[in-house]
């Protein structure tokens, strides 16, 4: 181990921007790319499943007991303890990790879903109704449109843990950037272990920035429902 | 996955230690937060340039994995409880901030000008007049950030501490599975007591929010 911090971040930089670190099958591009591949699919499965709770809660009004609680839920469950109670009962498979990642995902989805949902001005439904729309039609046509820049949110928030989060599949021995991080602590290569973490939080705040640059670029000019940055259940 | 009885009524003593050490530091790191963001949030609610710098800064320290930040602290603090704790205050920080000055941004103007026509210096106005009527807001901040805590505690087991995160680094090394379900069930617990006990003290502190004539 380095003496002194100063060679610790000297030995980081050369560790990142070495050539040879970058390629082959434990090479950084291709750990990136697991991640990425974790994250995006575990989020995917968490929208398909928050997103239609959320809009169901937010359009009928019933339920959001249910969502409220659902949130606090979310923050309470220990993600390293279900990983490894879902590794225990499962074998050796992905489905421990994509069963945590997709559970952390849901509560934000779910909340900031029905949080637009709620906040669609009542007239405006009103209004959409009095001019005969059916219930599917104001629901998809005025509710949803309305809603939509928080959903979003609630989506960005939601990929960004779940980044964050994936650093977990290395420890139940699957791939990803938290690789470096696990292997490192076993070998005490603490240059390792911070080439992972710097590697996981960058990708986390440059994904966090693009994407909420890329939705104001969307939804500024003709939003009413700016909101202040939605609500993430947690880090991760 | 079966649940082995006789080793949890063998283990209580360790249960109820790691239990304590994991409130804890859960504990410490919400009352560090809080000791931290009360002045942050002073400043960033009376000078508009730096709220924008001190939101937008806790925000992207929100974004950083926590397993990444326990990291990050090793060369500073080593295998050690502080790390932890710092780790865990840096957390609490982003909804600890967002809420006080959302908190002191909730009281109405003509309350501050009504406590300064009386004559109430701007510290006394402060403390006895803005910060009670935030405290809804702060109190809905603490118990998200208490829940938080406890619940990223056990990310801390990767670097030798996370209390009742132990649970599960012994089970998964062992196989066995009945540690790994205490642990989730007593960090739900924990999370769900101090939730409850942060509600009934918010009752206790704003007596003004309830219904009157009742």
């Amino acid at each position: 181990m380095p003496d002194t911090v100063y060679e610790l971040f000297k030995n980081l930089g050369v560790w990142l921007t070495s050539g040879e670190q970058w390629s082959g099958a434990d090479g950084i591009a291709h750990r990136l790319a697991e991640h990425l591949q974790y994250s995006l699919l575990a989020t995917l499965i968490a929208a398909v499943i928050g997103l239609p709770l959320g809009l169901l809660i937010g359009h009928t009004g019933r339920g959001a007991f249910v969502a409220i609680n659902l949130a606090s839920f979310g923050r309470a469950l220990p993600t390293v303890g279900l990983v490894v109670l879902v590794f225990l009962a499962s074998g050796l498979s992905m489905w421990p990790v994509y069963v945590a990642l997709v559970a952390l995902a849901v509560p934000a989805i779910v909340t900031n879903t029905y949080a637009g949902m709620t906040a669609v001005d009542p007239d405006v439904k009103d209004a959409a109704r009095g001019q005969g729309m059916r219930a599917h039609q104001v629901l998809f046509q005025v509710e949803l449109p309305l809603a939509l820049p928080l959903i979003m949110t609630g989506l960005r928030l939601a990929l960004i843990q779940v980044v964050a989060t994936a650093t977990i599949a290395a420890y139940v021995s699957f791939g990803g950037l938290g690789r470096y991080v696990f292997d490192g602590l076993a070998q005490r290569d603490l240059v390792q272990v911070l080439g992972g973490a710097v590697l996981v939080a960058l990708v986390a705040v440059v994904l966090d920035l693009a994407l909420s640059g890329l939705q104001r670029a969307l939804f500024l000019p003709h939003s009413r429902l700016r909101s202040s940055g939605g609500t993430p259940t947690r880090p991760a | 996955m079966t649940i082995d009885w006789s080793w949890i009524g063998d283990h209580t003593d360790d249960l109820t230690t790691l239990s304590v050490s994991h409130l804890q530091a859960a504990l410490s790191a919400v009352f560090l937060g809080l000791l931290i963001s009360l002045p942050l949030a002073v400043i960033a609610h009376r000078i508009r340039p730096l709220r924008g710098f001190l939101l937008g800064l806790s925000n992207v320290l929100f974004t950083i994995p926590s397993i990444a930040i326990f990291v990050l602290l090793l060369p500073v603090s080593g295998l050690t409880r502080t790390t932890t704790v710092i780790g865990l205050t840096i957390y609490t920080l982003v909804v600890l901030l967002r809420n006080t000055v959302e908190g002191l941004d909730s009281v109405p103007a003509k309350t501050k000008e009504a406590a300064k026509a009386m004559g109430t210096r701007p510290l006394r106005t402060l403390l006895t007049v803005e910060l009670p009527l935030a405290l809804p807001v702060i109190m809905a901040g603490v118990r998200i950030a208490t829940v938080m805590s406890i619940s990223l505690v056990s990310v801390a087991t990767y670097i030798g501490d996370g209390g009742l995160g132990q649970l599960f680094t012994d089970g998964f090394q062992r196989n066995f599975p009945t540690p790994v379900i205490a642990g989730v069930v007593l960090t739900l617990l924990l999370a769900l007591v101090a939730d409850a006990l942060l509600v009934a003290l918010q009752y206790v502190l704003t007596p003004w929010t309830r219904k009157r004539g009742a």
